[in-house]
């Protein structure tokens, strides 16, 4: 091995791959990150197109809460990496819906709309979602939680309405459920409060200004962080990580290494004997996306559209699974970015929509027949999305479309699973000394969630060595 | 450095980790946590700022001492014997 030994070694420039590296960096740890991609971001990067920039991830910003507010996720994770509330530049959300046939929940960043909305759509159900309010609110989230109850199941105790259920499974399993047709109850329960006891921003001008400073930050604090440099192995010895191999056979030391790969890919990496004991292959996430932006000669406000993001369904019942086909049109997620209240209004019209979709079918197809197939499950999620929305065809100037495959390539998560394995890993360990995991499958997500998971493994294990 | 110096720089690391924090009304004597908003994660930052700054090891059982700032001070005193006040937030 070269003599250059580092404290850490993140594998991986996501949201918590850079927001470890900012922590150890902070207390002059020599810390590398090393990612396989031209771009950092992971999930939650971007890309220029035709002199436009796009966001790859980002419908929004969730955990949103005002500057100034205590105690809250937001704040922690500012906080932890001395960042300014003001440095984020978070324009909040109008107002979002749930919108099923018939009926509509509006949400927005005072939680009393969305229990007003509750309240008037279901009477009968009011004292029970008061219920399931209050034990939410009392729900510990700091206590391991057992990661095997049902949501859907304790949501049945509390209300009897299974149109409700469904509502509120619905966002909720789109913005950061692994498991099929359900959500792990603790999820629920943070994924509750992230999205209706707090809410939805977007960072002025999208990902890359926040991407730019965590890379700033990271930089001044003497971190390095190497690009286009993949980790192919993971060396170990006695039960002990010693540090990663890269894709040209250089070792590099480290007394930490901390992974962002997710489970499956991180073990793979470790080689055979620990992939074949540690890995269950059901476990691997089914999970994956298609999604299309539009870019719009006219504001979705012009054309009478003022929510930013609309959750659909287009029956009584939302059926969260792996499609048989290419991709699910039966629901999704309608974002439109020009919706949030920027001081600097967006230059262009954006629709942005999002359904299920089914990475094996995808990845059988031939190379035309790939294109024609984005073509055809773009006119498909869009009769079921326009009518909760609007059409942005005829308004279009530029369309781009990535399906499974892409983030499959651009993440290296198996089966293009956007929020990973079915099984998380809360404590971040792994079969080995010294490996850990970080971000989407120890099991905190999206763009806080994610890099509050990078701190917390951060803080736990690389911190204060042992 | 003497108690008051400790106190000061105790507060001065409480400055760095938590900006939006008023320390103007802290007292000595209460709990540093009924106080202001720290929660377990400041105060591995405290410690970590101690290491940072002075080179003062805290171990983890005894994270419990720094609980107040007279407990800083005490505990904090005697290890940091013939050592200059720094202050980053001045
Ligand atoms: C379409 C879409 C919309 C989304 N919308 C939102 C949203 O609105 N709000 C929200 O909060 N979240 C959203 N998310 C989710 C969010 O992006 C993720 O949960 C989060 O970014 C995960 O971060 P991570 O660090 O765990 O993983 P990743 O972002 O996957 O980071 C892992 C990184 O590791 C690199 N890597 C993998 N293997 C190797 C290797 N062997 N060597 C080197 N590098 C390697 C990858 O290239 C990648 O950069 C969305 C995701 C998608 C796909």
């Amino acid at each position: 091995m070269s003599n250059a030994r580092y404290d850490t070694i993140i594998i991986g420039a996501g949201m918590s791959g850079l927001a470890a590296g900012i922590r150890l960096a902070q207390y002059d740890q020599r810390v590398l990150i090393l990612e396989k991609h031209y771009l950092w971001g992971g999930l939650n990067s971007f890309y220029k197109r035709a002199g436009r920039r796009f966001d790859v991830g980002l419908h929004a910003l969730t955990n949103y809460v005002p500057k100034g507010t205590k105690g809250a996720p937001l704040s922690k994770l500012l906080r932890q990496l001395r960042l300014r509330h003001d440095d984020l530049e978070l324009a909040p959300q109008s107002y979002s819906e749930i919108a099923f046939p018939g009926t509509k929940l509006r949400f927005s960043n005072d939680f009393e709309l969305f229990r007003s909305e509750v309240h008037e759509r279901f009477p009968h159900q009011i004292e029970a979602f008061e219920r399931l309010v209050a034990e939410l609110d009392a729900y510990d989230m700091f206590s391991p939680p057992d990661t095997d109850i049902s949501a859907r199941e304790v949501l049945k105790d509390f209300i009897s309405e299974p149109l409700l259920v469904e509502m509120l499974l619905c966002p909720l399993c789109y913005y950061g459920s692994a498991r099929e047709g359900d959500v792990d109850w603790y999820q629920f329960a943070i994924l509750f409060k992230s999205l209706f006891n707090e809410g939805f921003a977007r960072p002025e001008g999208g990902i890359k200004p926040l991407l730019d400073l965590l890379i700033k930050r990271f930089a001044e604090l003497g971190g390095e962080l190497r690009m286009r440099t993949g980790v192919d192995a993971i060396v170990h010895k006695d039960g002990e990580c010693q540090g990663v191999r890269l894709a040209d056979g250089t070792e590099l030391e480290a007394n930490c290494v901390l992974s962002s790969a997710g489970w499956a890919e991180t073990m793979r990496m470790t080689g055979d004997e620990l992939y074949d004991t540690h890995v269950n292959e059901e476990e691997i996430g089914k999970l994956s996306f298609i999604e299309t932006i539009f870019v719009m000669d006219k504001t979705p406000a012009q054309l009478g559209h003022d929510t930013t993001i609309v959750f659909f369904n287009d029956s009584t019942e939302f059926d969260y699974q792996r499609p048989k086909t290419l991709i699910d049109p039966r629901s999704g997620v309608i974002c439109c970015p020009n919706n949030y209240q920027a001081k600097t209004p967006l230059k262009d019209g954006l629709y942005r929509v999002t359904t299920l979709a089914n990475y094996d079918r995808w990845k059988e197809l031939s190379p035309e027949a790939y294109s024609e197939a984005k073509l055809q499950s773009v006119e498909a999620a869009l009769q079921t999305a326009a009518p909760f929305s609007f059409d942005p065809r005829p308004h279009e100037i530029e369309r781009d479309c990535f399906t499974p495959l892409t983030v499959e390539r651009f993440t290296g998560k198996m089966a293009g699973a956007v929020y990973g394995a079915s099984r998380k890993r809360l404590d971040g360990r792994t079969p080995l000394e010294n490996l850990h995991i970080i971000g989407t499958d120890q099991g905190l997500l999206g763009v806080t969630g994610s890099m509050l998971s990078g701190i917390s493994i951060a803080n736990r294990y690389a911190l204060v060595p042992n | 450095m003497t108690r008051d110096e400790i106190i000061l720089a105790v507060k001065d690391i409480i400055t760095t980790i938590a900006p939006d924090e008023d320390l103007d009304g802290l007292n000595n004597t209460d709990p540093l946590r009924d106080q202001i908003e720290l929660d377990s994660m400041d105060f591995l930052d405290i410690v970590m700022e101690l290491r940072k700054r002075y080179g003062v090891q805290v171990p983890e059982e005894e994270y419990g001492v720094l609980n107040t700032l007279d407990g800083c001070a005490d505990y904090l005193l005697p290890k940091l014997e013939g050592q200059e006040l720094k202050m980053v937030n001045a």
